[in-house]
């Protein structure tokens, strides 16, 4: 395990607690937050040594990317850690990541709250400015931004295997952290909530359905481990299994956590929401899980080697 | 979730990497002449000749110490060893167990002369071992065996009945969960496991039919069948501390994501060769690769805390419940995809794999614990038991 993980885990414990991410989503002033997360120097996690980075391995920064899903945190920490490493010369404040063709609306993650957002359009990277709609959807931090044609602030060329790939990744990552979250939330409730004389938990048809969120979570972790074992430029399969992984558990993860909460985790005031609104969200971000099973299964399809050596070496 | 977090990603050392070339050889070797309904049998497929070919080329007896004639290697190198026979369709079922379970359940608990008596063999791949677990009383609730072993002058007297056992018309010995104190009310306590001579007079094993017609387990019966003293193994009494660490090694291997993988591979070369590639054809298959790649890197974990010396009995039930269910979508997933597209041809030996997975694929989640018994040990690790 990173030795950096406890520090950060830590610091976003502090520094990003329930009430702050409700605040933020609320419109409130994230200064604080960001400026906390700055000074840490976590943002420069994967800043190569010589720019004076901590130079970590992208297998190591995984752990970290789970724990911003696990916290909630309402700020594109993991994307500008992205940014930051792509760009020479990256601005300060929040970067949001975005892949978008011309004319087409993009929901982009946390793009209410990002300074700039680093796109990749016609198969360049551009850093814009953030700017778009609201989606309307309640407490979403992301944003609604569309390009009609290439932006000016080209800063060079899309990284091989393309931005999309890396950001599938790091939302595998976050879905994943909040996975963990839900389902110790989701045992903790249901051994304190008592019907018929007995804690919920002790039903065997819920104990059935929270072992499937164990191994929905597990899965979710291996699946992000996997897609976070080589660069910033994972190869497809890679990509793939992580977030088609992890957002078809997405869905169900949620759902249980929901179904064992009864009506309190529909109510704003419950944390329950904060991260199940995050699941949603981030299965459908950067591609869900049947646009990287049609690109994976026709990588396989085009490949003559059996099932098994082919996640073996391809992986 | 703590009681997870040892689950993580881990990969095969590259010292156990480098034998995969020679397995595969020798499996490939076995697996030619067999079409792909054969192979998908794989660990049900008894062929006692590659067994013992399998010994004489080192390959069993892996994680056993060279002084047992095994070869000092640890459950990493088990494990590409039993990818690259599953992987293929080899048959495997005659030294699988005593190789998966017996022989560390030997290694673990029983003496000296016992681990010289089996152990070499089993490595040789001239003696075979089957669990004698369930009981036609005592499936899921396994406390509950009635089957009991009596103390004599000269060692034990075994009177009752095993079944479904794998293996028992072709094996050599079967080690029992058997009771020798107390009844069945005493649960846990007064049960010990003792190794059977299925030689032994008294013993008489009616092999039973499955529904694809093939004859892999059976039931053994036993009328005051007398066995030395030293067919106890372990302690008197702690059969069930014993059976649980045997159940580790059961449900971990990679037997629990790959029972369907030769169907998974026919139906993609038939895929191939009708050169199909539509938008729901490719999530279909897409599907299927991302949850391979993970459940295999999720086993490859489990294998680690195996190396690591901990007994994953929480992770293995983890591991193999969404393995099995995995194993399980892909007939009916590929059964309804071949029938969407009347107009390509399936042949009849694809079909016949189709039909043999998807007949057989309800055991995949009864055999080594049912569904519903995993789920409840993975529960009580949450907490909530
Ligand atoms: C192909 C195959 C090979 C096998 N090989 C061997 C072998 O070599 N040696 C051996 O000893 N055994 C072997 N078995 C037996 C296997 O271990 C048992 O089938 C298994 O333990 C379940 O027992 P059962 O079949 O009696 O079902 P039961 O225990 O009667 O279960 C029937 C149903 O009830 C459910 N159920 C039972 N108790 C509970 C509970 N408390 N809560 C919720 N649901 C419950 C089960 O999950 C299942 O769905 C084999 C089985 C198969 C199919």
């Amino acid at each position: 395990m990173s030795e950096f993980l406890e520090p950060f885990e830590r610091m976003l414990e502090s520094l990003s607690p329930p009430a702050t991410v409700r605040s933020i989503e609320a419109g409130g002033d994230a200064d604080a937050l960001w400026n906390g997360i700055a000074e840490s120097g976590f943002l420069d996690a994967l800043v190569p040594e010589e720019r004076g980075g901590a130079g970590l391995p992208l297998a190591e920064v995984c752990a970290l990317w789970q724990a911003l899903g696990r916290h909630a945190v309402p700020l594109p920490v993991g994307e500008t850690m992205i940014a930051r490493a792509l760009l020479a010369d990256a601005p300060d404040g929040p970067i949001a990541l975005a892949s978008a063709g011309p004319g087409a609306a993009t929901v982009v993650p946390f793009g209410r709250v990002a300074r700039h957002v680093l796109l990749e359009f016609g198969g360049r990277l551009c850093l814009v400015e953030a700017s778009g709609e609201e989606t309307g959807v309640a407490g979403s931090l992301a944003a609604r931004m569309i390009w009609d044609a290439a932006p000016a602030e080209v800063v060079g060329a899309a990284p091989a295997g393309g931005l999309r790939a890396i950001a599938a990744v790091l939302r595998a990552a976050l879905i994943a952290g909040a996975a963990d979250r839900l389902t110790a939330m989701t045992a903790a409730y249901a051994n304190e909530r008592v019907q018929f004389g007995k804690p919920i938990g002790k039903q065997q048809a819920l104990q059935q359905q929270m072992a499937l969120m164990a191994e929905d979570m597990v899965a979710c972790r291996i699946a992000a481990q996997l897609g976070c074992a080589g660069d910033l430029q994972p190869g497809l399969v890679a990509a793939a299994t992580a977030k088609s992984i992890a957002s078809t558990a997405a869905a169900r993860l949620a759902a249980t956590a929901h179904a064992v909460h009864g009506a309190i985790g529909i109510s704003e005031e419950y944390d329950l929401q904060l991260y199940t609104r995050r699941l949603h969200e981030w299965r459908l971000a950067d591609g869900s899980e049947t646009y990287w099973n049609r690109l994976l299964g026709a990588a396989r399809l085009g490949d003559a080697r059996g099932s098994v050596d082919y996640v073996r070496e391809a992986l | 979730m703590p009681v997870f977090d040892t689950l993580s990603l881990a990969s095969l050392p590259q010292a156990d990497e480098a034998i995969r070339p020679a397995i595969r050889a020798i499996a490939a070797e076995a697996a030619a002449a067999a079409g792909a309904d054969r192979r998908a049998r794989s660990w049900q497929g008894y062929d006692p000749a590659f067994s013992r070919r399998l010994g004489e080329a080192g390959f069993l007896g892996l994680t056993l110490p060279e002084r047992y004639g095994g070869h000092g290697r640890g459950p990493f190198a088990r494990f590409v060893v039993v990818e690259e026979l599953l992987g293929i369709g080899a048959p495997v079922a005659a030294h699988w167990i005593a190789d998966r379970q017996s022989a560390p359940l030997i290694l673990n608990f029983g003496n000296e002369a016992q681990r010289e008596f089996y152990l070499p063999r089993i490595a040789r791949g001239e003696i075979f071992f089957c669990i004698g677990m369930s009981e036609p009383g005592s499936g899921s609730d396994l406390a509950s065996v009635r089957t009991r072993a009596e103390r004599t002058e000269s060692g034990w007297r075994v009177n009752g009945q095993k079944i479904w056992t794998s293996g028992a018309p072709h094996c050599d010995y079967m080690i029992a969960l058997l009771r020798t104190s107390g009844s069945a009310e005493d649960r846990h306590a007064g049960l010990s496991q003792l190794i059977i001579d299925l030689k032994a007079p008294g013993v008489t094993i009616r092999p039973i039919r499955d529904l694809a017609g093939d004859e892999h387990f059976a039931e053994v019966f036993f009328e005051d069948v007398d066995l030395p003293a030293d067919a106890l193994i372990g302690n008197e009494g702690e059969g069930w501390k014993q059976v649980t660490a045997e159940l580790a090694f059961e449900r971990s291997g990679p037997e629990r994501i790959y029972s369907s993988v030769v169907l998974l591979d026919a139906w993609v070369r038939h895929l191939q060769a009708v050169g199909r590639d539509d938008p729901a054809t490719l999530a279909l298959v897409g599907d299927f690769t991302a949850r391979l790649g993970v459940l295999r890197a999720m086993s490859i974990a489990c294998t680690a805390r195996l190396a690591a010396g901990e007994s994953p009995v929480t992770e293995a039930s983890l591991v193999k419940d969404l393995g099995t269910a995995f194993e399980q979508q892909l007939p009916v997933a590929i059964g309804d995809d071949l029938a969407a597209h009347p107009d390509q041809a399936v042949d009849a030996e694809l079909y016949r794999t189709l039909l043999y997975v998807t007949h057989v694929a309800p055991s995949f989640s009864l055999r080594g614990g049912t569904r519903e018994i995993l789920r409840g040990i993975i529960a009580r690790g949450m907490g909530l038991r």
